[in-house]
C-alpha cells in the first residue's frame, strides 16, 4: 500500500483491473469529510443508505396512495366539489358496491373476458410451444415471428385493431365477408352487443398468446430427454408420452402463465377503452372502466375508492399464490 | 461397538399451525373468494366474496412467516 498526497490509500497491483482503478478514482475524488463520515458506517448502514432512495420512491407513489385511497373509502369524498365537507360514512361504500346489480353485472363481464382470453390463450399458446419445441427448420425465425404482436404497446394495438374492425374499409371484415359471404357493412365487431366483448378476446389473444406460448416453451424447454429416452425403451407411444410426462412436467409452468394472464386480464383496461370504451351500452364494460367511469365522470371519489379496494384486494390474493406457485416452480 | 442413539430436537411449534398446510387452506379460500365474485348465480355470494377474500388474503400474509 502507497499513500496518495491527500493521505488516501490506494490499492496497488501490477496490472491492476478496471474495477480497481475505477475504485481508485472515486476513492480518489470523495471529498475527505465525506470519506471520512462513510468509514465510520456500518455495511448494514450503507446498505440502508442505498435502499433509502428506492423505499422513499415506492412509500411516496405506491404506499402513501394506497393509504390514502383506503381513508377515502371510508368517505362520501367527491373530487369535483373540494369545498364540500366530507363525511365519514363507515362501511356504507363497500355496502353499496357489494349488493349492486350493476357492478355484479360488471363483474361478470370482466370474468367472461377474463375466462376466454386465458382459455384460448392457453390452449393456442401450448400448441405453438409444443410445435417450436419440435426443432423444425427455421424454428428461430418463427418464434420471431411470433412473439411480434406481443411486443407492440396496448395504444397502438387497440387503435389499429379498430382500424381492422372497421365495416367499410377493415382487413379482418373483409376476411371474414369473404370466408363466409355475409356482406362487410353487416360485420359491426365493435357496436353489435353479441359481437363486441368477442372482439376484445379476439385482440387479447392475438396480442398475448406469444407470452404464454414463451412460458410453455420454457417449461417443455425444462424437461430432461432421459425421461423420453426411458418412456421410448419402455415403448410408450407418443399419446402416452403427452399424458404421462409432457403435460404433468409443464403443468406449473402453465399455471404460472394462467395466473399471470388472469391478473393482468383482471385489470385490463386500455385496450377495452380504445376499442369499445366498454359499449355498446354496457356490454363490455369491465371492472376498471366502471372504475374509472365512477372516478372520472360521476365524480364518486369515495365510492370508486372503495371499489379500487376492493379490486386491490383481488389482485393481491391472486399475487400471493401466483408467487407460491412461482417458488414451487423455482424449485423444480 | 456402542450404539449412538441421536435424538432429534422436536420443534415446540404445534403441527397443526405449519406453514405448509395454512398455505394451501388460505390459497382455497382466496380462491373461493374470487370465484364468489364473478360468479353468476347469487348475489348473496358476490356481497360476501368480499370478506372471503380479505380473510384468506390476511391469512396467507400471517402463515407465510410460520416455520415449515
Amino acid at each position: 500500500m502507497q499513500d496518495l498526497p491527500a493521505g488516501k490509500p490506494v490499492v496497488t497491483d501490477t496490472h491492476p483491473s478496471l474495477l480497481d482503478r475505477t475504485m481508485e478514482a472515486a476513492a480518489r475524488a470523495t471529498p475527505e469529510p465525506l470519506a471520512n463520515t462513510v468509514r465510520g458506517l456500518s455495511d448494514r448502514m450503507v446498505a440502508w443508505l442505498f435502499i433509502a432512495p428506492t423505499i422513499l420512491l415506492l412509500l411516496a407513489i405506491n404506499i402513501f396512495p394506497l393509504i390514502w385511497a383506503i381513508q377515502l373509502s371510508f368517505t362520501n369524498y367527491r373530487a369535483n366539489r373540494p369545498n364540500e365537507v366530507v363525511k365519514n360514512i363507515g362501511l356504507q361504500n363497500y355496502e353499496r358496491i357489494l349488493t349492486d346489480t350493476d357492478t355484479w353485472i360488471a363483474m361478470q363481464t370482466t370474468a367472461h373476458f377474463v375466462f376466454w382470453t386465458i382459455l384460448l390463450q392457453t390452449l393456442i399458446g401450448f400448441t405453438l410451444a409444443y410445435l417450436i419445441d419440435r426443432k423444425f427448420r427455421g424454428h428461430a425465425f418463427w418464434t420471431t415471428i411470433i412473439l411480434v404482436p406481443m411486443m407492440l404497446s396496448p395504444a397502438v394495438v387497440g387503435n389499429f385493431w379498430r382500424f381492422l374492425y372497421e365495416p367499410q374499409i377493415g382487413l379482418f371484415t373483409y376476411i371474414v365477408s369473404f370466408f363466409t359471404g355475409i356482406a362487410t357493412t353487416d360485420i359491426l365487431m365493435l357496436s353489435n352487443v353479441k359481437l363486441a366483448p368477442w372482439s376484445i378476446i379476439i385482440v387479447d389473444t392475438w396480442m398475448w398468446t406469444p407470452y404464454v406460448m414463451l412460458i410453455c416453451l420454457a417449461g417443455l424447454r425444462s424437461i430432461p430427454d432421459y425421461i423420453y429416452e426411458a418412456a421410448e425403451v419402455d415403448r410408450a407411444s407418443n399419446w402416452r408420452q403427452f399424458w404421462s410426462i409432457t403435460l404433468p412436467m409443464a403443468l406449473p409452468f402453465i399455471m404460472l402463465a394462467v395466473l399471470f394472464r388472469g391478473i393482468e386480464n383482471f385489470k385490463m383496461f386500455d385496450m377495452v377503452n380504445l376499442l369499445t370504451g366498454g359499449g355498446p351500452g354496457s356490454t363490455t364494460e369491465v371492472a376498471s372502466i366502471t372504475l374509472k367511469r365512477e372516478a372520472f365522470e360521476k365524480w364518486r371519489t369515495g365510492f370508486s375508492s372503495a371499489f379500487a379496494i376492493i379490486l386491490f384486494v383481488a389482485v393481491f390474493g391472486l399475487a400471493n399464490i401466483y408467487v407460491k406457485v412461482l417458488n414451487r416452480v423455482k424449485s423444480r | 461397538m456402542s450404539a449412538v442413539t441421536t435424538k432429534k430436537r422436536r420443534s415446540a411449534w404445534p403441527r397443526i399451525l405449519r406453514r405448509g398446510l395454512l398455505e394451501n387452506i388460505a390459497t382455497v379460500v382466496i380462491g373461493l373468494g374470487f370465484l364468489m365474485l364473478f360468479q353468476p348465480f347469487a348475489i348473496t355470494l358476490y356481497t360476501w366474496s368480499f370478506v372471503t377474500m380479505l380473510a384468506g388474503t390476511v391469512m396467507f400474509i400471517v402463515v407465510s412467516k410460520f416455520p415449515e
